[in-house]
């Protein structure tokens, strides 16, 4: 096997001509590994569907190049690709049983019928479908059809699943649900996943690496914690979590905020700089305290688990604080307060615009 | 039940049959009239100039199936008879493949059209209904018969050397069939792919399926209705075809339908004409049932 199970190089797919060209794929080059819950994660319309028909086969690109498995599958059909897709819309054939449906692909191999019977037996227990054999698709609920279009798709045993946003027609309590049951699949049957989404809880806590994308480009690569501590620019950091941008000027030692404040940050980077850093990075502290910023209270929004301290410096920079409810009693803040803001050491990122 | 839900019951029940009777009334006295009345007149004696003589015989129905000899009064198999019903089934049925053949294509060319020009190309698949049969018969003549538009090209492109013979042939019964009972094929079958969900297609194709298995597997089965629907639209009335074969096969190629016709004029046979009619509807009604059958079929498993 290769290093590699599916890698795009130098990806381009422009619809369109002239002036309503779209470039909905710009140069994206990728390598997913073997056996890797991999996540493409991006707001609307960023290119993640295309990216996947890519793979998949449905389209073909303007320019550069699939490898699956170390060979080039860029002009292969979609019917000889070793890789399967679990569409948003299910598309589960309604002439057949969910038995029927599982076993398609199997059936169109010309595998045969007792392979194929032991396939779907094995499959419709893997999703835990076994009962519901003899069914016709019409007769499932939402979440059991998510389950057959799984094992359809597992079932002929694809070097790579692709999944476009495969959990978004349900609710939140069964997308919890599937979530976990996606993990325990992916982890049973060992086969390399490429998940769409553009719900980055979901993307954070499911994957082994997220690529995030932005029209039509690759943001940055990486394991959900590099991406959540390191974002690489603004917009990364932005989409992922939230996140408080303060503007600043570089220096040996940190970033210099409008107000005088220092932030300490590592490294140096020279000039005008973006200090990014998370809200749950922020500790309240008294106002004289030492390396504390100043700033004013201007709202606390309650949100269960905690209290979202919304605040501004100074110069009027707003800034958000997560402050964890206190086991007892009120946080005790007051709307208009003084307050002291406090920086984790090493929690600051600094973005270059 | 509470006294008031019966009210309202009884009431509803009076409302509805108020509502049907009109119907009921037409359909009694135009359908089902005239339907015992032929069942009776094929039980009956046929009358010198036609009519029929109120006394009891199966002649008519004998007929249907068997010849008397003039000479030695024994009975054979009327061969004439039996020709004409085997033309009328066999072309009906190869009208209603080749519709479907014909027809398929067509439908799945316009179901795949933008929604907004669908419209336009239905209204062409319907145009022809605008005129009258007949003329559009007679004009399929003039294109295949052997000085028309078809000969004439084929003789100046020197593809042929002599005129071929196409009018009243088979072939030209054919061709006028398929021509005439295309829009009742291409219509149920246009209704049951439009609302064919294309992502069905790259699902199967997803999953290795070759195109032709992709048609097979996926299309057909799921547009089974609409087949269904419009071989038994193509198929009944070309079985009871009249017009069609009295231009296209110039009284030579008979079927059912101008046998039928023969028995109440020149024939001067009402009872054969009327036992022959009660055929005639029980083929159709069977093959009404093998349709029944075939949508059950479809519904059962859902
Ligand atoms: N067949 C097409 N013809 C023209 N433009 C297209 C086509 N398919 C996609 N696009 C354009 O390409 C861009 C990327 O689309 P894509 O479907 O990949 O986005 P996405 O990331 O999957 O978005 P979403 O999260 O909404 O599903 C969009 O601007 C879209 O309008
Ligand atoms: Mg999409």
């Amino acid at each position: 096997m290769a290093k590699h199970i599916i890698s795009a190089r130098n990806l381009v797919k422009a619809f369109g001509t002239g002036e309503f060209a779209v470039r909905a794929l710009d140069t994206v080059s990728l390598d997913i590994r073997p056996g890797e819950f991999f996540t493409l994660l991006g707001p609307s319309g960023c290119g993640k569907t295309t990216l996947l028909r890519l793979f998949a086969g449905f389209e073909m690109p303007s320019a550069g190049t699939i490898l699956l498995d170390g060979e080039d599958v860029t002009v292969l059909p979609p019917n000889r690709r070793p890789i399967n897709t679990v569409f948003q819309s299910y598309a589960l054939f309604p002439h057949l049983t969910v038995a029927e449906n599982v076993g398609f692909a199997l059936k169109m191999q010309g595998k045969p019928r007792a392979e194929i019977e032991a396939t779907v037996a094995r499959m419709l227990a893997l999703v835990r479908l076994e009962a519901m054999a003899g069914r016709k698709i019409t007769q499932l609920s939402g979440g059991q059809q998510q389950r057959v279009a799984l094992a359809r798709a597992l079932a002929p045993h694809p070097k790579v699943l692709l999944l476009d946003e495969p959990l978004s027609a349900l609710d939140l309590k069964l997308r919890k649900e599937m979530q976990v049951e996606l993990k325990r699949l992916q982890n049973e049957t060992g086969i390399t996943f490429i998940f769409v989404t553009h719900d980055q809880e979901e993307a954070l806590t499911m994957s082994d690496r997220i690529a995030v994308m932005s029209a039509g480009k690759l943001q940055q690569v990486g394991t959900p914690k590099e991406i959540y501590t390191h974002p690489i620019n603004r917009f990364v950091a932005a989409f992922i979590g939230e996140t408080n941008f303060i503007e600043a000027v570089g220096e040996t030692g940190g970033a210099r905020l409008k107000t005088g404040d220092l932030i300490p940050v590592e490294g140096v980077l020279h000039g005008p700089v973006t200090v990014a850093i998370r809200p749950e990075q922020l500790r309240l502290v008294p106002p004289e305290t030492e390396g504390a910023i100043a700033a004013t209270v201007r709202d606390l929004v309650y949100f269960g688990t905690g209290t979202h301290c919304h605040m501004a410096l100074a110069d009027g920079t707003a800034l958000t604080a997560r402050l964890q409810s206190p086991a007892s009693g009120e946080i005790g803040l007051a709307l208009g307060e003084s307050v002291g803001v406090l920086p984790t050491p090493g929690a600051a990122q600094l973005l270059r615009e | 039940m509470s006294a008031a839900e019966e009210a309202e019951r009884a009431r509803t029940t009076r409302n509805a049959w108020a509502l049907v009777t009109p119907a009921l009334i037409v359909l009694m006295a135009a359908a089902i009239g005239p339907l015992v009345l032929v069942l009776i007149y094929s039980f009956l004696t046929p009358g010198d100039y036609g009519n029929v003589v109120w006394s009891f015989s199966l002649e008519g129905w004998q007929k249907v199936v068997v010849e008397r000899d003039i000479f030695d009064e024994t009975l054979h198999l009327a061969q004439a008879h039996l020709t004409i019903f085997w033309r009328s089934v066999s072309l009906s049925l190869v009208t209603t493949l080749l519709s479907f053949f014909a027809g398929f294509p067509t439908a799945w060319f316009i179901a795949t059209r933008p929604a907004s020009q669908r419209a336009f190309w239905l209204f062409l698949i319907t145009l022809p209904f605008w005129t009258n049969l007949l003329i559009r018969t007679f004009a399929i003549n003039q294109i295949i018969r052997n000085e028309g538009l078809l000969n004439t090209i084929l003789l100046k492109l020197g593809i042929i050397s002599a005129p071929l013979q196409m009018t009243y042939t088979e072939g030209a019964l054919l061709i006028g069939m398929v021509y005439v009972y295309l829009p009742l094929m291409v219509l149920p079958l246009y209704a049951a792919l439009e609302r064919f969900d294309r992502r069905l297609l790259e699902a199967a194709y997803d999953l290795y399926a070759s195109r032709w298995q992709v048609l097979l597997r996926v299309v057909l089965p799921i547009a089974r209705p609409g087949i269904v629907a419009g071989s038994i639209l193509v198929f009944v009335p070309c079985l009871g075809a009249y017009v069609t074969p009295r231009i296209l096969g110039g009284g030579k190629l008979m079927m059912i339908g101008n046998f039928i016709e023969l028995q109440f004029g020149q024939g001067r046979n009402w009872p054969l004409g009327a036992a022959l009619s009660i055929v005639l509807l029980v083929i159709v009604m069977a093959a009404l049932l093998i349709y029944v059958r075939a949508i059950n079929g479809e519904k059962r498993g859902v």
